[in-house]
């Protein structure tokens, strides 16, 4: 059997089951032993590296992780069912302490349905509003979306020690509030979801923005974060609008991705990106997400992103794009609330619409903007905008202002490179 | 509130008579017993045996490669639960699904209290 | 490690016979002995049954007001204990206190599933 094949295979599986096991075991062992939870997923990971290698893939690979997950929990429990280090005082998990009803009591908790209920309950638990959103991505991603430490570390460009930290304050909150992992009441879905929301696409943005990190995580943050949503959009309960609009959004982000790189790492704008190389069922899901997204009242900020999104998915070329219809959105985006980068991404539009000397003024509305100044993309739109004004000096200068704001070597680059066209 | 111990009596024999799919869904039967029993806050424990075993006889002088009872009369497991009275633990032990499949028996006993 | 479950049986015929003193005795040896299987961390827990009972027989149709099983064969009690084998378990009831009394001990593995 060939060995990368495997490798391929159940990495490809991992990143796709190990959350919903983890979430099983946590149910059964409880927040407060997530660690063993975890241990034993690695476990069945392991064991299937070393079995399939001699005996090859078996006809259902998940199957078989989810079987061995599952015996290693009934052995677990069955040695520690008069230890303290699991809770079983809930009268479904007294059943998990006889010899009689153990095993159907077990088989329950592995139900199809409960999988999916308890890997939602469980990103719910991870997006509690009370723990902070830097450490809710990072737990997310080391238990739910089966990332090693030194992954997650990567994704965020910190050390693993950081990592570490992150994962054992999450932890030591879960352990002392008790946190039980269960799909929030009617009531309180909505406001809930958001966090989740927010949690998915900062994940999404990591791996979709971020020019940093390398090619292989950012594609797997960008997978993980819309397996994620969809796994919102496969339970009733969690079918919000705002949901099939983030995961509409993404889709159209996801399908460009790909172009806004060079063969050589370099920034592509959307100006100068190759449209033939747009995945165009990425961006037909998007579009059917988001007329799922049109059912009800609820318009949020996602809904709008989504629909500038699409008229750039739409557009055959740069020229050909509805600025009109996108200032629309970016109108009603700010409608909802007032945001410096929406409103600099708006005074981009009007470059497009009405030239630089609009765009100009407008900007002189946000000048000394404590949060824009400090953002390279403000320094930067800057700077084109005086290039068009042919005002060459500022322009430059503005470049300058902004390579030294940004950390990305790319964007450092890209930026390089604009000065070196500055004509005089 | 007391407690008692179920113990059931030769059901083994009964169970080695039945199909894979007729086992399978007397231990749902147990399940859904057990797991009524537990909603009631009444479950403490309870294990099911295998049928082999050994006995000492003759006041621990003597080793025998067998239960001390066997067939209608091997215990199969037991039960511990928390009941006011024997009477409740009586009406308790009529739905566990050995008697379903016609064992021997369910004996009902209270435990000695502590202390 | 597996657990085992020891039923202990017969033996009340003769304690009428006893006298308090060797009661008291017999007591202490039981407290000595868990004690001990406790401190090597064998024993899961065991408790001594009433005498009285009722049976549920005919599928739980008919009740009788005693114990299927009587005298010599009456469980009067029970330990669990971990052990390693069948032969171990055997071995750790060797020194079982019933035996005082003339029980029977019956050594019975838990079932896995």
């Amino acid at each position: 059997m060939n060995g990368e094949h495997i490798d391929n295979t159940l990495n490809h599986l991992f990143r796709q089951e190990s959350g919903k096991m983890v979430a099983v075991l946590i149910k059964i062992f409880g927040t407060e032993n997530i660690e063993l939870a975890e241990d034993v997923v690695q476990d069945a990971l392991v064991r299937a590296l070393e079995t399939w290698k001699f005996k090859g893939i078996p006809d259902n690979p998940r199957a078989w992780l989810y079987r061995t997950a599952k015996n290693r929990a009934i052995d677990i429990v069955r040695r520690n069912k008069h230890s303290r280090l699991i809770d079983f005082s809930d009268p479904q998990k007294q059943l998990l302490t006889s010899s009689y009803t153990l095993e159907t009591t077990m088989n329950d908790y592995w139900k199809e349905d409960h999988i999916k209920d308890d890997f939602l309950g469980m990103m719910y638990a991870c997006c509690h509003p009370d723990i902070s959103q830097e450490n809710q991505i990072t737990f997310i991603l080391k238990s739910l979306c089966g990332f090693s430490t030194k992954e997650v570390a990567k994704s965020f460009l910190t050390s693993e020690d950081t990592i570490s930290k992150r994962l054992y304050r999450t932890k030591e909150y879960f352990r002392k509030n008790k946190i039980r992992p269960i799909i929030p009441l009617p009531n309180q879905i909505a406001s809930r979801t958001g966090t989740v929301l927010s949690a998915i696409y900062l994940m999404f943005n990591e791996g979709y923005n971020s020019t940093h990190v390398d090619q292989l995580i950012r594609k797997d943050l960008i997978r993980q974060a819309m397996l994620l949503c969809r796994s919102l959009l496969s339970e009733k309960r969690t079918q919000l609008p705002e949901v099939f609009a983030l995961m509409a959004l993404m889709c159209f982000h996801a399908a460009r991705a790909d172009s806004r790189l060079s063969d050589h790492g370099e920034l592509i704008l959307l100006s100068n990106q190759d449209r033939t190389k747009w995945n165009t069922a990425l961006i037909q899901s998007g579009e059917q997400y988001l007329n799922n997204a049109a059912y009800g009242e609820t318009l949020t900020n996602y809904h709008l992103e989504a629909a500038i999104a699409f008229q750039h998915c739409k557009a055959k070329s740069y020229l050909e794009t509805d600025w009109q219809e996108i200032l629309k959105y970016y109108d009603a985006l700010l409608n909802i609330a007032y945001d410096p980068i929406v409103f600099l991404n708006r005074c981009l539009v009007i470059l497009e619409l009405d030239g630089p000397k609009d765009a100009l003024n407008i900007l002189e509305l946000v000048k000394g903007n404590k949060l824009l100044e400090k953002y390279y993309v403000y320094h930067a739109t800057l700077g084109e905008i005086y290039e068009r004004l042919e005002e060459y000096v500022k322009a430059v200068s503005c470049f300058k202002r902004a390579m030294e704001l940004t950390q990305s070597k790319k964007e450092k680059q890209f930026l390089k490179d604009k000065i070196a066209k500055v004509p005089g | 509130m007391k407690e008692f111990m179920f113990l059931f009596r030769g059901g083994d024999d009964i169970w080695n008579t039945k199909s894979p799919e007729e086992q399978q869904e007397h231990m749902q039967h147990w399940q859904q017993w057990i797991g009524e029993i537990a909603q009631k806050g009444k479950f403490v424990s309870g294990e099911r045996l295998r049928s082999h075993g050994s006995t000492w006889i003759d006041g621990g002088a003597k080793i025998i490669d067998r239960p001390f009872t066997e067939g209608k009369e091997l215990v199969g497991g037991y039960l511990r639960v928390k009941a006011d009275s024997v009477e409740e633990a009586k009406e308790m032990a009529k739905g566990c699904p050995d008697l379903q499949w016609d064992c021997s028996g369910v004996e009902v006993r209270e435990i000695w209290p502590e202390g | 490690m597996k657990e085992f479950l020891l039923l202990i049986r017969g033996g009340h015929d003769d304690t009428g016979k006893r006298s308090p003193e060797e009661m008291q005795k017999h007591m202490e040896h039981w407290q000595q002995w868990m004690g001990n299987l406790a401190q090597q961390n064998l024993l899961v827990g065991g408790q001594p049954l009433m005498n009285e009972g009722k049976t549920l027989i005919e599928r739980g149709e008919k009740v009788i007001d005693r114990p299927l099983a009587e005298g010599k064969e009456l469980v009067g009690g029970y330990l669990l204990i971990r052990s390693n084998s069948l032969e171990e378990a055997t071995n750790i009831s060797k020194d079982c206190p019933g035996f005082e009394y003339g029980c029977t001990v019956e050594v019975r593995e838990i079932s896995p599933m």
